[in-house]
């Protein structure tokens, strides 16, 4: 936790509710996005119970499983989800667009749109994952054959939990991560990922403080758990009961009681799956009353960019994802969410001032007032003369960045900032003396405006958001002795079905 | 670790020497590689430029890989000064400013390209320069410095370049980390986020393991307890006899404050903690760090002279020769200010991160305990690595600077890391090492007022 973060918890648990710690939103929401909200059985590994799932507010499907425990009963189950869900995301697969070649990509086509599917917290997300790897190697024909909508729809799933992986990517978002990125509540961040105590903080109902609506959130029977954990009490009391009901009726194979059974199981997890659907479409109401940051809509390209490529992928007969990535295909990745993660760090700080004073803070950046310039600075020691403006920033940040390196300005991104000196007479405020390239036009003449003029409140990091080439690694048949030697290629198979402990 | 206390220098010496005889030995042996386990200052870069000689005499080329071009230029002024016959290419990126100790050896080449550098039988660069190289040049061997501190994604972007490593580096020191937090890789023994030697064990599980037994930099005070808490199963001993390494203090201190009590007590034992009233503070701790800054200028006051193996009749112990040691970079930065408003002339002093602070040599060094004043113990402040850095750079003494309560913090915060499916389980364990190293300084605190 940043000191900035903690002010604001601070101030939140001081004034009773949720402070912003961003001005803007820093990710995308889509204007219909698939709220789903799964439940399921307590003591079972990844049992589905049930979920509540739609892009209508007002029309929400329920789907459950009278026994969990029955195997075909699961598959079922996530034929029906698969019925709800792949016509969504195929829904986008309708209208492309074309995008021009850019730094490391080809000319392509790309969907003009993708899905986004929101689920209440964290554990939803990991059910996914779950889901995901427990259906996407399922055979269609053989011994126990599952409907023909159920691997594809594991790997769906597969593709949006591992694609949470990439930061800043939004095709599925947690609600409580969404909000608490953007609002700093007086509880803890564990207490945070109960999304009714959450929303309670930032949008208290009317008469109560945030601290009051966040202690009603823990009576679990005004408001049930999110999920996918289901409250232990209603297991015992009410599904329990309700179960064996089910069961039982199975057995003698009583219809109208089959009947009777399978609605009030129904109804009692409508009532627990109700609230936190409200409590989804209220988050999303929240995140859409702040408007989004410059560098959302850049990030919600790659996240098509993924959606086209997986779709095609599908589409040409592609192997499902593999159950574990090879030696260089981690370290591929590995490094590919370290750039990212960057990226979005820098993206960030560059959109929103309040997350910029936080890397302030951190003496990553600094901001302050030019107190001197000159713009038509020219250096002749080298074989051509060159334009090297330099400018003095006077600014009380703590300056940890050393003499020599350099610095980006988010309001001109493409101009680099070399730091010649940096000197602190008496402490402060610090005195940085900056010498500039690139971005003030060609010739030896700065276009108007391309350098900072003195007056000017300008901000300097340490970090940018510029294209860099990913590294060269071996290909997977040439993985050296060192880590396990060339691969073999992939061949799926049943094995693949089978848990490492099963 | 009975069984190393045994002999004294003489046999210390005779015992490393053997040590790094069988390394050189096991070179020749044919097999695909050897490594080297080294605790502090045991002449890890010594034996990896020996190394290096002994490979090119035999008339095989060598790359020398180390992890930052500090390592690097270190590695190749050492081989340089060693060997002035033989040619080193150094093989560097493009804003690479030679240092001196490069610049000043005529045999030392260097270039961005490995073309110019044909003539040289030992071409060192860093890891991140060799993992640019394109086309299909390999050599016979490679010898990979600081070799833990090396993550496994580029041992796997460099391996294909040679047919046999000598892997040299310390286990006891910080792991390196990745930005990126995923368990998406647990228990793979490829996992990229792991260091390089552990992954290169787990898939060639026979390659020989020396350990180096004796540490020159450490005190024998300081390497019993340094063994003892971070290397259980590969003990060492120190170089020097108790006593051949001295701390003589020129001035009295007339106050005869806590400062002074805590500085003479490191002259006479070789530790002291300096403990402050227990309180929870912000990372930041504005006493902590005041009192860092003045025990380091205290020390310059009161005239510390060293006297070692290598300056019998002593030397004075100046700025350059003492560090301050955090676990924060927000923390140095403010011992760095707190030094700046102290008093002009302490610029000298180095204050840095445990990260920072690796491979690196002091006479005298202030720890700011990396538990000090914390409300909680996670992960990244209990990781053994970090305290093992602070508690392991001086040559001569340490003075740990704690709050108050760091015993029963750890006590509070018993470690809670989740144990997953074929994850190694990694030794020493950080949370056991910190009590060890806290029950050693308990005889040794000073509390300050």
């Amino acid at each position: 936790m940043t000191t900035l973060t903690s002010l604001a918890r601070a101030r939140a648990a001081e004034r009773g509710h949720a402070e912003p710690v961003c001005t803007v939103r820093h990710l995308h929401l889509s204007d219909r996005p698939l709220v789903f909200v799964p439940l399921t059985l307590a003591g079972e590994a990844c049992a589905p119970l049930a979920a509540m799932i739609g892009d209508d507010p007002r029309a929400p499907r329920l789907l459950t499983v009278a026994q969990p425990r029955n195997r075909d009963q699961r598959f079922a189950f996530t034929a029906e989800l698969a019925a709800a869900v792949i016509p969504y995301l195929e829904g986008f697969s309708a209208a492309s667009e074309t995008v021009l070649a850019g730094p490391g990509r080809e000319e392509r086509t790309r969907y003009c749109d993708a899905p986004q599917v929101l689920v209440p917290g964290p554990a939803a997300i990991t059910f996914t994952r779950m889901l995901g790897r427990s259906t996407r190697f399922r055979r269609t024909d053989g011994p126990y054959p599952v409907p023909a909508l159920v691997p594809l729809l594991g790997r769906w799933l597969t593709f949006l939990a591992e694609h949470t992986e990439i930061p800043g990517s939004c095709l599925l978002v947690a609600a409580t991560d969404a909000l608490s990125l953007h609002w700093a509540t007086g509880q803890s961040p564990a207490e945070d990922l109960n999304l009714a105590a959450l929303t309670g903080w930032i949008s208290p109902p009317a008469g109560l403080t945030g601290s009051q609506a966040a202690a009603v959130a823990e009576d679990p029977l005004t408001w049930p758990p999110a999920g996918p954990a289901t409250d232990p009490t209603f297991d015992n009391e009410v599904l329990a009961p309700l179960m064996e009901a089910c069961d039982r009726a199975a057995v003698s194979g009583d219809e109208p009681a089959m009947r009777r059974a399978r609605l009030a199981l129904d109804q009692a997890l409508r009532s627990q799956l109700i609230p936190a659907w409200e409590l989804m479409w209220q988050a999303v109401g929240l995140l859409r009353s702040l408007p989004p940051g410059g560098h959302v809509a850049a990030r919600w390209d790659a996240d098509k960019d993924a959606f086209t490529f997986h779709a095609g992928h599908l589409r040409d007969g592609g192997p499902p994802q593999p159950r574990r990535d090879s030696a260089v295909a981690a370290a591929r990745r590995l490094a590919r969410l370290e750039r990212l993660q960057a990226s979005y760090g820098a993206q960030r700080a560059f959109d929103d001032p309040l997350v910029m004073a936080e890397r302030r803070l951190a003496g990553e950046a600094f901001a302050g007032r030019v107190t001197a310039a000159e713009p038509g600075r020219v250096d002749r020691s080298g074989r051509r003369a060159v334009l090297r403006p330099r400018v003095t920033v006077e600014t009380s940040d703590p300056v940890l960045a050393e003499e020599g390196s350099v610095v980006t300005s988010p309001a001109r991104p493409a101009q680099e900032a070399r730091i010649v000196s940096v000197s602190m007479p008496g402490g402060r405020p610090a005195q940085v003396v900056l010498e500039l390239s690139k971005g003030m036009g060609r010739g030896l003449t700065a276009v108007a405006g391309s350098v900072p003029a003195p007056g000017e409140q300008v901000c300097y990091a340490t970090f940018h958001d510029g294209y860099q080439p990913p590294p060269a690694f071996p290909e997977p048949d040439q993985t050296p002795w060192t880590h396990g030697g060339p691969l073999q290629p992939y061949v799926p198979s049943d094995e693949d079905a089978q848990e490492a402990w099963s | 670790m009975t069984g190393m206390s045994g002999g004294g220098p003489g046999a210390a010496l005779q015992r490393a020497a053997q040590a790094v005889e069988d390394v050189l030995a096991a070179l020749g042996g044919g097999g695909r590689g050897v490594v080297v386990d080294s605790p502090p200052g045991a002449g890890k870069s010594a034996l990896a430029v020996r190394a290096a000689a002994t490979l090119a005499d035999a008339g095989e080329p060598v790359m020398l890989v180390a992890q930052t071009n500090e390592q690097v230029d270190d590695l190749a002024g050492r081989l340089a000064s060693s060997r002035p016959d033989l040619a080193v290419g150094r093989l560097s990126g493009g804003d690479y400013v030679p240092s001196a100790r490069v610049a000043r050896h005529a045999s030392v080449t260097v270039s961005t390209s490995v073309p110019d550098l044909a003539h040289c039988p030992v071409i060192a660069g860093t890891a991140a320069k060799w993992a640019t190289l394109r086309g299909e040049q390999r050599w016979p061997w490679a010898i990979v410095d600081e070799a833990y501190q090396m993550r496994s994604d580029m041992l796997l972007r460099v391996a294909g370049r040679f047919d046999a490593g000598l892997f040299v580096g310390d286990p006891g020191q910080l792991d390196p980390f990745s930005t990126v937090e995923t368990g998406r890789w647990l228990g793979l023994t490829w996992d990229p986020t792991q260091s390089a030697v552990p992954v290169l064990l787990r898939h060639n599980p026979d390659l020989p393991v020396h350990q180096l037994p004796v540490s020159w930099r450490l005190p024998p005070a300081a390497a019993t307890v340094v063994a003892g808490a971070f290397y259980p199963f590969e003990p060492f001993q120190a170089g020097t006899a108790p006593g051949q390494r001295r701390l003589e203090l020129t001035t009295a201190g007339f106050a005869g404050g806590p400062a002074d009590e805590a500085i003479e007590l490191a002259a006479g034992t070789g530790w002291a903690l300096y403990e402050l009233p227990a309180r929870h503070t912000l990372r930041t701790d504005a006493e902590a760090v005041t009192a860092c800054a003045a025990l380091a200028a205290r020390v310059l006051e009161r005239g510390v002279v060293a006297c070692c193996e290598q300056a019998p009749d002593g030397a004075a112990v100046t700025a350059e020769r003492i560090a301050i040691g955090t676990a924060h970079r927000d923390q140095a930065r403010a011992v760095r200010q707190a030094l700046q408003a102290l008093r002009p002339g302490l610029d000298g002093i180095t204050v840095d991160t445990a990260n920072r602070l690796q491979g690196r040599e002091f006479d005298l060094v202030i720890v700011l305990h990396p538990l000090s004043g914390r409300r909680d113990a996670t992960a990244f402040h209990l990781e053994a690595g970090r305290l093992c850095v602070l508690t392991s750079r001086h040559r001569h003494a340490c003075i740990v600077v704690a709050r108050a309560g760091i015993p029963e913090l750890l006590d509070a915060h018993p470690a809670t890391e989740p144990v997953h499916l074929n994850v190694p389980a990694k030794f020493p364990d950080g949370w056991e090492a910190n009590h060890a190293v806290l029950a050693h300084l308990r005889q040794w605190r000073v509390r300050a007022l």
